[in-house]
């Protein structure tokens, strides 16, 4: 990665601040940018899919790598 | 559904530590979302919305709840201490030290506090309802509550219930 618009690292984090920090982040973005959210949260895979279907923004990359999950978010509207 | 919105009431009726969580992690959760959300604080959740939020645990009546070390190597935190409940009822200041040793527990592993949640929430446009008739009944004011909080009856959240997708009673 690392072509992100904004990076934001949710490390050490659980439910539900992944995702609220994630919202507020793309309401600060422009439509087109892309968020790269890292996060220890297990919980925040399922729940970056779920958050990602249920707001309509395009979850272009979601995988976990030693305890350190990683997702590329774009900001579609 | 009110214009394609995904919409979430919630019933906060409890008042103690754990109890405060699920409300706040639904409706922040949900608003993140872009659902529109809404919690009726009642009875004993009316002082969620205080400004002196000082919401304590309680072992007595949750006989399973597991009792962790905040502290010392992660063999030791991880025991789950039996603590039963009849020993906590005489122990003078066993709730102080059981909401205290949660506060720790919970901060360790990175899950936000109350007070952090109660703030999201209202930075995510939450609407936060006090029951009116608690109010009376256990004598608050206006002015024990955050500015944020509006006053209201069973009425007020039933409407803002009415088209809701998800309505949860906690």
């Amino acid at each position: 990665m690392g072509t992100a618009t904004k990076v934001l690292d949710c490390s050490g984090l659980m439910c539900p601040m992944p995702v609220v920090k994630t919202a507020k982040a793309m309401k600060e973005m422009a439509i087109g940018d892309t968020l790269e959210m890292i996060s220890t949260d297990p919980g925040s895979m399922p729940d970056m899919k779920a958050w990602a279907n249920q707001t309509k923004h395009e979850l272009l990359e979601a995988h976990e790598n030693a305890g350190k999950f990683t997702f590329l978010i774009k900001k579609t509207h | 559904m009110a214009n394609g919105t995904n919409k979430l009431a919630l019933i906060a009726s409890r008042g103690s530590l754990d109890w405060a969580y699920p409300p706040f992690i639904l409706a922040t959760a949900a608003a993140a979302m872009g659902w529109d959300v809404g919690i009726f604080f009642t009875f004993y959740g009316l002082p969620l919305l205080k400004k002196d939020l000082n919401a304590k645990v309680s072992a007595l009546g949750n006989p399973a709840m597991p009792m962790k070390m905040p502290f010392g190597p992660q063999s030791f935190q991880n025991i789950n201490w039996p603590m039963p409940n009849v020993l906590m009822a005489g122990i003078p200041g066993f709730e102080d030290v059981a909401t205290s040793m949660m506060k720790k527990t919970f901060k360790n592993k990175g899950v936000a506090s109350v007070k952090e949640l109660r703030d999201m929430a209202i930075d995510l446009d939450v609407r936060l309802i006090g029951c009116q008739m608690t109010m009376d009944v256990f004598g608050f004011k206006k002015e024990d509550f955050i500015d944020q909080a509006e006053i209201g009856g069973a009425a007020t959240f039933l409407e803002f219930a009415s088209d809701a997708n998800v309505s949860l009673f906690t």
